[in-house]
Order: structure tokens, then sequence, then C-alpha cells
């Protein structure tokens, strides 16, 4: 990888103005045409000459795409809105802060002033595998690398591998999961919307995406409505570096508490499977209950029930069941995102216990 | 920065051409054969150019506070259009997969990767680069002074986007701590791992900056 082989191959450069005009054009070159917002993830596969579009379509000029707008249900974000932009919002750090806790992680300073949240929630897979070109299940083929005895596979999933075993790499995910934000869709034929949960898709849905835009379709917005803001936000990043990596895991809750019980809740995990997993048997089953270390305890071993580790990520599975168990009882503060501020033993515990 | 010096070195001898103005008059010279003929050497490019494409390939770009015509591919990364167009070689290439940082460059006063962005989609934009920090008489940049003072780098291949970030980053926080400047300078890397010294390096440059 990352291996400097001159400039790209030619392809052609489409800068639409417009949402219709965009529908229009991915109409007419359809599997020909590539989209790029912010390009983070576009670059890569183009650099390494394994996407070989015509036609690059390129939405940056697209003005009714950027900004967060409030409405009386909450706020809409429009989908080439960088994470820097939403991470400094003030309406966005007033009512969802979990939203801009998630983004404020994302890789690097850089790369959030040139992310949008759209290419965030809609980025393909990181297994290094399917990233480099190798002829994997993802990528039409018919074996997995990552899942055979040899493989490398530390940071791939524990839950849900059906041929596939890469994960879903997005941090604003479990966030806009937990937010039960709906994602508004548009083609020129067509207007629609997916909840949060139902955008991201597994290997059985479709083994070649990780989102739920069919050919043509476009992600505009996303719509976060009001029903949790105000409450108990929790959200947690591991990964080997403090900044640039992504997720081995994430989590993200928010809780409404009464009287220090658990009044109602919503919690999600990503990184563990090939779409963030809302753990909804979990929620259901702490709800009412004190949000004490007991719950947590019992929320995390019922969390990863079911998991399967591969060779080399067996230590997800006490990761998840403390991070599970931390989103609800919210004792430890999140990990100082500044390496030199980092008190090491935080994550020790937390992948040994 | 480079240029001025070179400026400064080719004016009190004109017979002489220094190394550095040579290659530049090559590229600069060779710009324009060099964009039709990369398509023909790009190992691997096996997609014909499209025809009919729509917009301009030759564009006008703000750099460093001056228009200049430039013909880009439609392929083209910023890092390219600078450094093999434009001559701006300040801006270095390390990964050129947005990972090292040593390619920021801020446009519209945001740093960001220059090897991951396309030129095409920042033409409305005002591009500065590390050549365009010191004022037009030659003085520094605060933080360009500071790296001077505290012999902030060693090799320094990753300087100018180090500098560039955190000139960036003292406009929207002028008065960091050691660790909020750590984060804000997250985004580049140092091979020769001279963290530390950077990081003194770039708080003088705060204190400059601020003094200034």
């Amino acid at each position: 990888m990352a291996v400097i082989r001159d400039v790209m191959p030619a392809f052609d450069l489409l800068q639409p103005g417009s949402v219709a005009e965009a529908a229009k054009l991915l109409d007419q070159y359809r599997e020909d045409a590539w989209v790029m917002a912010g390009g983070m993830d576009s670059l890569d596969w183009l650099k390494d000459r394994i996407k070989k579009p015509k036609v690059l379509v390129d939405l940056s000029g697209i003005d009714e795409l950027k900004g967060i707008r409030q409405t009386s249900k909450g706020l809409e974000i429009g989908s080439m809105t960088t994470l820097t932009e939403i991470a400094e919002h003030p309406l966005v750090r007033k009512d969802f802060g979990l939203l801009a806790e998630a983004v404020s992680l994302v890789a690097s300073p850089q790369i959030r002033n040139q992310a949008t949240i759209g290419g965030n929630v809609s980025q393909d897979a990181r297994c290094w595998y399917y990233r480099a070109g190798w002829p994997c299940y993802r990528a039409g083929g018919n074996i997995c690398y990552a899942d055979t005895p040899v493989g490398r596979n530390r940071e791939h999933a524990i839950f849900g591998a059906e041929r596939c075993v890469a994960v879903n790499p997005s941090d604003s995910a479990p966030a806009l999961i937990v937010l039960d934000a709906e994602f508004i869709i548009r083609s020129s034929t067509d207007h629609r919307g997916v909840t949060a949960e139902d955008y991201f898709i597994g290997p059985k849905t479709d083994i070649t995406r990780m989102h739920s835009l069919r050919p043509g379709e476009l992600l505009t917005a996303i719509r976060i409505p009001y029903t949790w803001a105000g409450t108990k936000f929790y959200f947690e990043k591991v990964r080997d570096r403090n900044v640039w990596d992504f997720p081995l895991m994430n989590v993200a809750s928010a809780m409404e508490l009464t009287g220090g019980n658990i009044q109602r809740i919503r919690l999600a995990v990503n990184a563990v499977a090939a779409r963030p997993m809302r753990l909804g048997n979990v929620e259901a089953a702490v709800r009412g209950k004190p949000a004490n270390a007991a719950t947590g305890e019992m929320a995390g071993k019922m969390a990863v029930q079911g998991a399967i580790p591969l060779q080399f990520n067996a230590y997800k599975i006490p990761l998840m069941r403390n991070l599970v168990k931390r989103a609800i009882v919210g004792a430890s503060p999140r990990q100082a995102e500044n390496a030199l501020a980092r008190d090491p033993g935080v994550q020790e515990a937390a992948w040994t216990s | 920065m480079s240029e001025m010096a070179d400026q400064n070195a080719t004016d009190g001898a004109p017979a002489k051409v220094t190394r550095r103005r040579f290659i530049m008059g090559v590229i600069a010279g060779g710009a324009v054969v060099g964009a039709a003929s990369y398509r023909f050497l790009a190992p691997g490019s096996h997609v014909p150019a499209p025809s009919g494409s729509g917009g301009e390939r030759l564009i006008s770009l703000n750099v460093n506070g001056k228009v200049r015509r430039v013909d880009v591919m439609k392929q083209e990364t910023l890092a390219w259009t600078l450094r093999y167009k434009l001559g701006l070689t300040g801006t270095k290439l390390g990964c050129d997969r947005a990972e090292c940082g040593s390619c920021t460059v801020l446009i519209d006063d945001v740093p960001r990767y220059s090897c991951s962005v396309l030129t095409h989609t920042v033409r409305a934009g005002k591009i500065v680069t590390i050549e365009g920090l010191a004022a037009p008489d030659g003085t520094l940049h605060p933080v360009q002074k500071a790296v001077v003072d505290e012999q902030g780098f060693q090799c320094a291949f990753c300087m100018s986007g180090f500098i560039m970030s955190a000139v960036a980053f003292l406009k929207k926080n002028p008065n960091p701590t050691r660790e909020e400047m750590a984060h804000g300078l997250s985004g580049n890397l140092c091979r020769c791992q001279d963290y530390s010294k950077i990081l003194d390096a770039m708080m003088r440059g705060a204190e400059y900056t601020r003094r200034a």
C-alpha cells in the first residue's frame, strides 16, 4: 500500500451544482460513475488502481448538501457537511454532544476538515486484504483472506460474519443510530428516508457494499430528531493510536434516568460486525434498572453473547463487555484524546479483565 | 522563502545559474509538454482519456495571493499541481495517502492534505503554501522564525506540513497549552520522531505569533 505510482489514471471529473444535476449524471453514466464526497475514501481506491471509474462525480460544488439547519423536529445536517463543522457547531454541541464527540474523534484534523458526514457513514470496509485489491468475497471473488488460520484479522468482526469478516469503520454511525437519525436519500426519480439502523447493511444483504444506497441514489441529508436531546450521552472509541486510527471498537449510548433508574436507553457498538450493531436486547434488559455497576456488568455479559472471535481478535470480547458496561455506568471518563495526558492503565484494564 | 534566496543569489551573479533555479526553469518550461505526456508515462493508466469532457483544463489558481494560469489534469492532486506545475516544491509529498501530513497546505485558511485534494475541486479557493507565509520583504512568519530559533526539526522533510498546520491551528487557538498544540498537530507525522523539539518550536511560534 501507500506506494506513490505517479498520477492517477485518467477519468473525467464532473462537478454538478445541484442534487438534481448530480442524480441525472448518475443515471446517465450508471456503473461508469463514482460518487466522491470528501474524497478521503475514494482517492485511496483510485490511487491504488483498484477502482477504475470512467467518470468521477464530485459533490463538493453542491451547496444544498452543505450546512446544518434547525427544523421544528430537530437538526438537519447536509451530507456534504464536514466533520469539523459538525464537531464545532453550537447546535450540535448543545443538543447532540454525542455526535460532536464521535466525529471529533475521527482521524486527524486535516481529514476532519475535508471528510464529510455522508462519506463517513458511506465509506467502504477497511479490511486490508480488500483495500489492497485481493479478490475476496467483498470484491467479487470466492475467498476471505482474513478468515484463514494465518489471516491477519485483529481488527475484524466478532459478530455476524457471513463469508466476509470486515467491520464497519465509521465512528459517527453508532452515534447516529443511538440518536435515531433518519437518512434522506434521493435519486432522479425517487425520494426516501431510512432509519440510521437500516442504512447500514451486512454481507447477507449485499456483500459488495456497506450501505443501502442503490445505484443512482445519493445520500442528501441526515435528520436528527430531538427525541434524545439532553439525555445522558456516552461515547468511547478505542484505537491503537490516539489519533488517525480507525476504531478497534467504539460504543455510543443515550440514556434517560429517573431517580437513578434507566427510564429509556439506546445503545450501539461499531467495528464488531459488518454493520454497526444496535443492542436492542440489552436496552430492553436494563430498562427500569439502576444505572450502576451491577447492571453494567449484566449488560456487558449479555452484549457479547453469541460472539465468535477469529484467530487474533478474541480481545474484542472483553473489550466490548467493558465498553458496554461503561456506556451504562458512565463511570470512567472518556480516554483523554491527548497521548501526553493518557493513562495507559485504563486501556489495559479494559482489555484484560 | 527559498525563491527569495534564489532571487538574491542570481541577482548578485547574473551569469551564474543556481541548480535550484535551473531545475525550476525546467519545471516551468516543461509544464505544458509534461502535462500531455503524463498520461502516457503513468504505468497502468489503462483508462483512455475521456472525450468530450466538461470543463476546462486550463484554470486560474489563487496561490499565495497570486492568480496563476495552469494546465491541470482532471485526476491531478493539488500537491502535484503545486510541486510539478507551479514549482512550489516546499510542499512535500510523503505518503500520498492522507496519512503523514507533509503535504499540508491552507485552502481558505483550512489546513488540508494537498495530496488528497483534486486541484479542480478547489479552483475557487485561496491556497497558501509554505512559500506564501513569509512577508513580501522576506521577513519570516513568526512560526517559521520560531522553528529557526528552536532548531525544531532534524531532517525537516515534514517541516512545511507541520508549520502550515501550526499556523492554521494558531488562528483558531492563539494561546494553546502544549497538549492542545499536540492535538492540533496530530495530523502530521515526523519520522525522525522529533516531536518534543517540534512542540517546543511550535509553542515558541505561538508566543511569537501572539506578540506579532
